[in-house]
């Protein structure tokens, strides 16, 4: 992670932006203190992205390092494979979640294993933006979780920012990071403002940090659901209840032992995600906390999330989504089983 | 898009060719022997190949046998520096290319996934998930316009450099193969296409892949095309040294379909005799592309009998080593699979490697007791 000391880099400011201005600063100091690294996806150059997240980044860096791809999205993973084997540290947008899987085979064949396949003589350090989640009121294929399709798949990272800070430096992050890596944009927060410190970066993008102390229960969680947990929490503050926050950050790999200590502490843990809990990466999360700390809990970890359908129409979407009421509805639940006396 | 380019007949007789036959005429006796001898050292390594799968010292072998001249024409024709993304049966490529007989059979014998550096021999892994490769290709050529543009190119290297994208009847219907087209075109690569069109896809014709003869996809890319008789050692080099310089001049990419007949099963799990008739593999068999070229030598004498003695000395020399290769591989350790499947460190990798660590032990103690 070297590109971060580079002399070509922007002058530090502190600045309040929304998370979608956050990304647009980090693509853009990351194009400049490195000529190797290129933005490459669908709409990204001249209309700057349908979020406008790489808006300006085309005018300023041009076609050839800001590059508007057919549409194709396996063609766009499958080049970037190409291009990082000679060198390059590509950054593909996929415009939204539910695109990604035409680029499944080139992720998870390809991407996630030439590394290992190569005995390490090849690194492919590309990195996928993937806008995900819900609550944008799109139709069928916009608002989807995919993550535990990648978590599975050995060679690939996966992080998920919840706040504009985390979204600058989580991307520079994993930009200078040679491994493949997912980061899981909460496209329902791209307009979430927050200040952003490009001078103090933030926590290293693969642990989980805590983001509210609390001693009667852990609420785990990531991406889009982080304000709402943090809602949920003030709200059982409010209720007589001390509700820690554990903000996950990266998916792969877990910070298991962060999200473990938390719930020892608390012995009650929820997880939440907008994923569908079934086969979901809660399970993964609820696996280990179990194994790690099972004796400590008061009460079986809890998940809160989809359903086990196809995201739904969005007239339906507010029923399917995690909210505040379903995070507090099974922190009600975990607090029904009585503490284990010390 | 005319006929199929062929500059030496079945009968092993020289054609004449506008186009085409002053890349042969380039050629002197020394290299023209040197084609038949990289075909003939293939093939010595393909049947000793098939031999250790039969004996079960290999998990399986994917023959090339019959797509020899196809391949080493082809080859012959680039710059060692042009990168080459092969699929998984460009053995006499590979070899070409100085892959030795142990880093070609590594992943035969499933002792690791590959068994060379892709970078030094400019030659990148084999790929088993078909047509995956041509947009490594697409991207690797990319990446060649791009350094082009900025003048970060290897000054090492030849500024010039194109790709080879390989691929099979088979892999032409993926719809990886279609995108790094898109690409190709749209970006103008540096991008040759080297379709073998091996009649089969294990048992699946070429005429159910594509009715139509697959060189015309190239017109509707918006690039050029060419058969080429890939039994014809000497037309594949021609072929590819034409298409090679055009690309090199900025023609932007091209493709040649290759005809020529996997007279081998698809690879040793195979059984064509089920989907096959004799006869078709009799009339592939008596157009044979090492016993072509080398009744052309021999009546050109271009090679005399000690030439082809030596050819088979070295064949059986090369065949002997690559056994003793086989039968002394060290298969990857598993902590060397943990260790490379990530360049930076990761958690759960490092846990689950120390677990198994502490695991193992555990059975090493009980034994010692």
């Amino acid at each position: 992670m070297t590109s971060q000391d580079s002399p070509a880099e922007a002058q530090p400011t502190t600045s309040t932006l929304p998370l979608a201005k956050a990304i647009n600063a980090a693509l853009r100091d990351a194009l400049a203190a490195d000529a190797k690294t290129l933005l490459i996806g669908e709409d990204i150059g001249k209309l700057g992205g349908v979020f406008r997240v790489t808006d300006g980044l085309q005018a300023q860096f041009g076609e050839d390092r800001v590059i508007d791809s057919p549409l194709a999205e396996s063609g766009i993973i499958g080049t970037c494979i190409g291009m990082a084997m000679r060198g390059y540290r590509p950054v593909a947008e996929i415009q939204f979640d539910g695109f990604v899987f035409p680029a499944f085979n080139q992720i998870t064949t390809q991407l996630a294993k030439i590394h290992n396949r190569a005995d390490g003589a090849v690194s492919v350090p590309v990195t996928i933006r993937l806008p995900y989640g819900g609550h944008i009121g799109s139709i069928e294929h916009h608002s989807e979780s995919p993550e535990a399709y990648f978590a599975h798949t050995a060679g690939l990272r996966i992080i998920a920012p919840s706040s504009p800070q985390d979204a600058y430096w989580m991307t520079r992050q994993a930009i200078a990071c040679d491994d493949p890596i997912i980061i899981l944009e909460p496209k329902r927060r791209y307009w979430l403002k927050g200040e952003v410190s490009t001078a103090d970066p933030a926590p290293d993008a693969f642990t989980a940090q805590v983001l509210r102390s609390g001693t009667d229960a852990t609420l785990a969680t990531y991406g889009p659901l982080v304000p709402v947990a943090l809602a949920a929490a003030e709200v059982a503050a409010g209720q007589g209840r001390s509700v820690e926050v554990v903000d996950v950050r990266s998916i792969s790999p877990l910070d298991d032992e962060t999200i473990a200590r938390s719930a020892a502490k608390t012995q009650r843990l929820v997880v939440a995600h907008e994923a569908p809990t079934f086969g979901g990466f809660g399970a993964e999360i609820a696996a280990r906390v179990s194994e790690r700390a099972h004796h400590r809990l008061a009460a079986p970890v809890l998940r809160v999330g989809g359903f086990h359908m196809p995201y739904p129409p969005t007239a339906q979407e507010h029923r399917y989504l995690p909210d505040i009421d379903r995070m507090l509805e099974a922190l009600e639940r975990s607090f029904a089983y009585p503490s284990a006396t010390a | 898009m005319g006929d199929v380019v062929q500059l030496l007949t079945e009968n092993g007789e020289l054609r004449e060719d506008e186009v085409y036959s002053r890349y042969v005429e380039e050629l002197d006796d020394a290299a023209l022997r040197d084609l038949y001898r990289h075909m003939a050292l293939e093939r010595r390594v393909d049947a000793e190949a098939t031999s250790l799968q039969r004996q079960g010292q290999l998990a399986l072998w994917a023959p090339a046998l019959g797509q020899e001249a196809a391949q080493v024409g082809t080859i012959a024709a680039l710059k060692p520096t042009d990168r080459v993304f092969p699929t998984y049966r460009e053995h006499a490529m590979a070899l070409y290319r100085g892959i030795s007989p142990e880093e070609l059979m590594a992943t035969f014998r499933a002792a690791r996934h590959t068994g060379w550096d892709p970078h030094t021999y400019h030659f990148n892994n084999y790929a088993v998930v078909l047509a995956s490769q041509t947009l490594h290709a697409a991207g690797w050529a990319m990446g060649i316009v791009q350094d082009q543009r900025t003048g970060t190119l290897d000054p090492d290297q030849p500024a010039d450099e194109i790709v080879l994208a390989c691929l099979g009847d088979g892999a032409s219907s993926q719809g990886d193969a279609h995108e790094s087209m898109v690409f190709a075109s749209s970006y103008q690569l540096p991008l040759l296409y080297f379709i073998q069109n091996n009649h089969w896809a294990i048992s699946v014709p070429s005429s159910t892949q594509s009715p139509a003869p697959l060189v015309r996809r190239a017109y509707g890319y918006g690039f050029t095309g060419v058969q080429v008789d890939g039994n014809d050692v000497l037309a594949s080099y021609a072929v590819a040294r034409h298409c090679a310089e055009q690309i090199r001049e900025g023609s932007g990419p091209q493709l040649i379909e290759s005809i020529t007949y996997r007279l081998g099963a698809h690879t040793t799990a195979d059984d064509p005799t089920k989907y096959r008739s004799a006869e078709e593999v009799e009339v592939w068999r008596a157009k044979d592309p090492i016993a072509r070229c080398r009744s052309w030598l021999q009546a050109e004498q271009k090679a005399d009998e000690t030439f082809f003695e030596e050819t088979d000395a070295e064949a059986d020399e090369l065949a002997a080593e690559l056994r003793r290769a086989v039968l002394e591989m060290e298969p990857i350790d598993l902590e060397r699979v943990f260790d490379t499947v990530y360049a930076e460190p990761h958690r759960q990798v490092e846990v689950e490697k120390a677990w198994l660590k502490d695991y193992e032990a555990g059975f090493a103690e009980e034994e010692g007791r």
